[in-house]
Parts: C-alpha cells; structure tokens; sequence
C-alpha cells in the first residue's frame, strides 16, 4: 500500500506540494489528474527521490517503509518506478547497456542472479516484441534521436524489463498517437495484478479509457480536490478543471 | 671535446647543441648542419616559450626548463618490458633511438626503419614542413634529433596497420630526446599508424617528437597518438602534415599519461577535396596538466575538416584546447566543423578553451562550439531513479563523454587499442576513487 500523508513540498524556496493525503491500496490503480501547472510532476519526482524537491512535511511509506529515506536507487529496488513526462536523453549511453545495468542493479539489491548479455537480449527481445517495438531500439543511445512517441514507449519498455511493483507514470500518454496510445496502455494492463500497484498521472481523460483506474483523483494548485471513481475522469473531460480551481481558489 | 651531457633550461640545452654539433648524426651533410644551426639560432632568440607569448598562454614550460635533463644512455641489450604489440609491424624506439633488435619491420611492401641511417637521402625533404621560427619546441627537435622512424610508401601502396613504440627507460637523471618522424604518402597509398608512447612508472624524462608528413593525391593516413607516458614525464608533440587533393588525414590523439604535454598539430590541406580530421581525448587527473594545440589551414577549394575534442578533469588537474582555423581566400567551399567538450569531475579542476576562427573565404560553412561543465544532475537521477547506484550511474555518463570521443574512429585496430587505453584508465580512476 502507498499511503501518502500531509505531502508538502517546494521547489527552489517555492511551496508547490500543499498538504496531499492519498491512499493507493496494493493491487489497485489509480489516476491522479489536474491541470498544467498544479504539481503532478512534482509529485511524481518527490516520491521518485529528484534532488531539489525539498519535502517541508508529512510523510510516504510503501508497504510500511519510509519512501522518503531511502537513496533513489533505493527506492527503485524497493519496487518503484517513475516513468518520466520527459525522458532524459543520455547520448553515449547505449539502450541496451542502459536497461541490462539497471535490470542487473535492481536483481542484485533484491537478491536475485544477474543476467549475462545472452539472457538478457532474450528477456529483452521478449519484451519488445510484446511492446511492438524495432530491436534496434535496444542499440541506440537512451533515448538521443527518439521521437516523443518513441521516448515513452522506450518508459514502457523499461517498466516491463524491471518489473516494478509500484509504477508512477507522468503523463506517459502525451504526444501519442492513438495506436502508441494503445500500447503503452497494453504494457500497463498487461502487468496489472494483485501485486501491481500504480499512480497514472495524466491531463485527459484519454488514457483511462485504456488504463480504466479503481480511483480517480484530482490535483488542484498542490492539492487533492476531489475523489472518486472512474465517472470522475468522465465528468472532467466534459466539464474541464476550472469549476474546481474556482473552488480551490 | 666539450661533452655536454646534462642540460638546464634553454641555455643548457644551446650549451649542448655546441659540444654535440660535430657528432651529431648527419653533421657532414652541409644542408642539415645548416638546418640544425638555423634552429639553434630559433632556439637561442625563443628559448623556452613563457606564457606571454600567445601560442602558449594556457601552458607554463617553466617546470620544463626548471628541470635538467641528461643525454639517454647509450642503449644496452637489456630485458625491457614491451606492451603487448597492436599490430604486426612494429618500430621501436627506446629513449628516441631506433632499436632494430625489438623492432619487426621485415617483409614490409614500403620502406620503413631508422632515420638516422637514411640522412642523405632527406635532402629538402626533412624540414620541409616544420617551422622551427614559429615553433620553439620544433626549433629544438631540429637542432638535437639524433634519429626518428623514417616511412615511404610508393604509390598505390596499401600499408595496413604499423605501430611505433615510444618507449623510456627510468634512469637516475632525467633524459631528454627529440625524435624526428618522416611520414609521406606516395598517390592513393594508405596506412594505419599507432603511435605509442609509454615508460615505467616513475620515469622522468622530456619526450620532444616532431613529425612531418605527406600524403600526396588521394592518399590516406590513419595516425593514432596513445600518449601514455609516465605521470612524472613531459611530452612536447608537435605534429605537421601536408595533404594534397583528395587525400586523408585522421589524427585521433589519446592524452592520458604525462605530468606536463602538449599535443600541437599544424595541418595544411593544400590541394581540393582534401580531408582531415582531428580528434582527440584528453584524460587528466590529479596534476596533469594537457593542452592540444591545432592549427588547420584551408588552402584550396571544396576541403573539409571535422575537429572534436573531449576532456574529462579530475583532481586538480588542467586542460587547455586552442583551435586556430585558418580559411584561406582560394578555400572556397570549405566546410569545417570544430567541437572541444571539457567534463569536470572536480571543482578544483580547470578547462581553458581558445577556438579561433580566421576566414577569408565567402563560401564556406564553418562552425565551432565549445562546452565546460560538470555531469548533468537530471541524467545522474535517470540513471539512479532505474536502481543504478550514483557512484556506478556517475560512472556510465563519464565512460559515455570518452566513448563519444572515441566513436568516431572507424578503424578497427586503432579503436580497439583506443577502447582499451580508456577503460584502463578510467578502471584506475574509480580504483583510486573508491581507495
Ligand atoms: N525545477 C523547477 N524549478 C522551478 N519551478 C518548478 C520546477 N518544477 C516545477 N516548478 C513549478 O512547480 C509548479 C508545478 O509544476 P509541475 O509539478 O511540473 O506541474 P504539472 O506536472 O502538474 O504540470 C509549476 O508552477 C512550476 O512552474
Ligand atoms: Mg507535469
């Protein structure tokens, strides 16, 4: 269970995280929307661990650990996973080199053997086969000369190699076309399970007609406005964000 | 006879040029003995360069013209310690003198060997290209080589790939040599040069090597420079190379070793559709202080020429890059492109970059850019955000900035000697990083 408790947060001396109090039990999916602007990424990078988001208050465990404690990497082999709204580009880094040291690193912190390059080609193949992806993906530098589609699928990608158990995805479904659309959503549901847990972080409705959340809730200027249940994305869709930052105001 | 074996300063060095002069190799052909008194007068009015002369603004000689160094002793049949060849065909050269005994040249389509043996056949072929009026370090090569590996491949000559081993001895006093390589390319004649310098550990010794080379018409020159040296030596390079139309010149200088080194490279392309890259990657850690010097001039139409260089900095180490490119009025269509990256790993550590660009051409593309900075905080927290521990993470993102350097080799043995001299020094970066 991801349990999020008085989260408030700043960014160069700037409270951008105002008090969020939210719940995701183990096994469920949920949806946190809102306008640009009103600290999902921030949220995002918080609970991943980015240096220069400063936690002034409250507090983060998963499954009873403090998230907040824990080294980046840490919280990675704790079972976390942030796919970036923007991934980074690492020229010189090869894909393949990039996903096998991060694949291995997370089997070691959890006790696992490491994979040799054979193994890992053939879990990797695997999986970009299951994503509808070229192999050559995997001979690229990281991301460096990806379209935006390709920069999220290559997210997915990883996500399906390290098999998190808690997955945080920041406006993954922006500046996709419908069938990229259809695939990342493919690679969420395909790992969904009582022991997948997710926070899909998104601006429209669009990617909860695919990813269809247990819960839905709204972040306005730092804080959870509303909750509700997948209706609620709908009732968005039609009615935009401003009565409710009306209210926030 | 006035023997001068120690030297101090440029003085002592002028001082030992006078007692060697009539020994020197080549003293009885009038032309050399007039180019080696003509450098000696360069010499005497230059001296050691000091910071205020502008080609050496970044560099200070002072620590070499501080220090006095010795004639090298006379080589002996002893048990040296060679590196593993790179390639089949080897010269050797052990405190700058040619070593038939450790050297393979046998069997080769080209003529290949000692210079020294060859003197009176270089007549307005050595120093043809090198300036020792501009360049002091040159105008001291000139006046005191006593030998220099001595290549000539006929035209149509495919030379595959040959090595050249600078090796020093550690002796109690300090050597000094000064090398002279002559290098030409007959028409569409190519071949893959690795140059290694190297020495055991604790070797003090200034390494001062000159090299002239032409290619004639589409002829194409592979020239690797692992510079290796001793972390106490100095090595004071200067490199000149002449490329006629349609010819290649490839320099990729790898700076890793060395307490003080300069790596100068002075390139004409003089014919059309002449081509040069040069490339490089310095690696510098604790006090090591490295500067590459080019100087590439655009003397005819349709040339181009591709520059990158990248630096990573440790420790309190220093890095210069100066890049002059010179377009001249006839080099219409000149397409060049220079890029100089410095990484710094440590905040004492220091990067001085000079790019100069001098056109007088008006159709050319030309561009240069130039970066310093530290790892990017966002790649550091990709990298850990996907469990990648920071030390390992910091790790990849600096082996990438030395793999982007060397990326651009495209010959096979040349890269795979460059690949190794990386890994194996970044392999005792983190080993002294993690002590
Ligand atoms: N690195 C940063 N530096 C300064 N301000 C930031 C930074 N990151 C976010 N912000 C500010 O924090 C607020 C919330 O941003 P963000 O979390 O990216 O919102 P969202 O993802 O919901 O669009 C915005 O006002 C933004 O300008
Ligand atoms: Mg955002």
């Amino acid at each position: 269970m991801l349990k999020i408790e008085g989260l408030t947060a700043e960014v160069e001396g700037k409270p951008i995280l105002k008090g969020i109090d939210l719940t995701v039990p183990t096994g469920e999916v949920h949806a946190v929307m809102g306008p640009n602007g009103s600290g999902k990424s921030t949220l995002a990078y918080v609970l991943a661990g980015r240096e220069g988001y400063a936690v002034t208050g409250g507090s983060v465990t998963w499954d009873g650990r403090d998230l907040l404690a824990l080294e980046p990497e840490e919280r990675a082999a704790a079972g976390l996973f942030l796919a970036f709204q923007y991934p980074v580009e690492l020229p010189g880094v090869g894909n393949a080199t990039f996903l096998r040291t991060a694949l291995n690193a997370i089997r070691r912190a959890r006790g696992e053997p490491e994979l040799d390059a054979m193994q890992f080609l053939r879990l990797a193949r695997e999986r970009l086969r299951a994503l509808s992806m070229p192999e050559e993906m995997l001979k690229r530098s990281v991301n460096v000369g990806f379209s935006g589609g390709e920069k999220k699928r290559n997210e997915i990608l990883q996500m399906a190699l390290l098999r998190p158990r808690l997955a945080v995805l920041d406006e993954t479904d922006s500046g996709l076309d419908i069938d990229a659309l259809r695939i990342v959503a493919d690679g969420v549901n395909a790992m969904r399970g009582p022991d997948f847990t997710a926070l899909v972080i998104t601006h429209y409705q669009r990617l909860l007609d695919h990813i269809v959340p247990d819960r839905v809730h709204v972040l306005v200027d730092g804080r959870i406005v509303r909750s509700g249940g997948p209706e609620l994305a709908r009732e968005l869709e039609r009615e935009g964000y401003a009565a409710l930052q009306a209210q926030a105001a | 006879m006035n023997l001068v074996t120690h030297a101090k300063g440029a003085a002592g060095f002028l001082h030992r040029f006078e007692g060697l002069r009539e020994r020197l190799p080549g003293a009885r052909l009038p032309w050399l003995a007039a180019l080696r008194d003509e450098a000696a007068e360069a010499f005497r009015a230059q001296g050691f360069p000091t910071r205020r002369v502008e080609a050496w603004k970044y560099t200070d000689l002072q620590p070499v013209a501080a220090a006095g160094f010795d004639e090298p002793l006379t080589p002996v049949d002893d048990a040296l310690d060679l590196p593993p060849a790179r390639a089949g065909a080897r010269a050797v050269f052990v405190d700058g003198r040619f070593r038939a005994d450790l050297s393979s040249l046998d069997g080769l389509p080209f003529a290949a060997g000692a210079l020294a043996q060859r003197l009176d056949a270089l007549a307005g072929r050595l120093g043809a290209l090198a300036r020792p009026a501009e360049e002091p370090m040159a105008a001291l090569n000139t006046m005191l080589f006593e030998d220099g590996l001595l290549l000539e491949l006929p035209e149509g000559a495919d030379g595959g790939v040959l090595e050249l081993l600078s090796l020093a001895t550690a002796s109690e006093r300090p050597a000094a040599f000064h090398p002279r390589h002559l290098i030409r390319l007959g028409r569409g004649a190519r071949l893959t040069l690795i140059e290694a310098a190297t020495a055991p550990e604790g070797a003090r010794y200034l390494h001062n090597p000159v090299f002239e080379i032409e290619l004639a018409e589409g002829a194409r020159l592979t020239h690797g420079r692992l510079q290796e040296e001793a972390a106490r030596a100095f090595q004071l390079a200067t490199v000149y190379a002449r490329v006629a139309a349609g010819a290649t010149y490839d320099n990729f200088t790898l700076n890793a070793g060395g307490r003080l080194v300069r790596n100068e490279i002075h390139v004409a392309l003089v014919g059309p559709r002449a081509a040069c890259h040069m490339n490089g990657a310095q690696l510098l850690a604790g006090e090591q202080h490295a500067d590459t010097t080019t100087a590439l001039e655009h003397a005819a139409p349709s040339c181009t020429s591709r520059q990158t260089y990248n630096t990573v900095l440790m420790g309190r180490s220093r890095g210069v890059f100066q890049g002059r490119i010179l377009v001249r009025q006839a080099a219409q269509k000149t397409d060049g492109y220079q890029m100089n990256r410095a990484l710094l790993l440590s905040p004492e550590a220091e990067m001085d970059s000079k790019p100069q660009l001098e056109i007088y051409a008006d159709d050319v593309k030309c561009s240069h850019g130039a970066t310093v900075g530290e790892l990017d905080p966002e790649q550091v927290f990709y990298l850990r955000s996907r469990g990648i521990p920071e030390g390992r993470a910091r790790a990849m993102l600096v082996e990438a900035f030395l793999h982007e350097a060397v990326e651009g080799v495209t010959d096979e043995p040349l890269r795979r000697a460059l690949d190794a001299a990386v890994a194996g020094w970044w392999a005792r970066q983190e080993e002294g990083l993690a002590a």
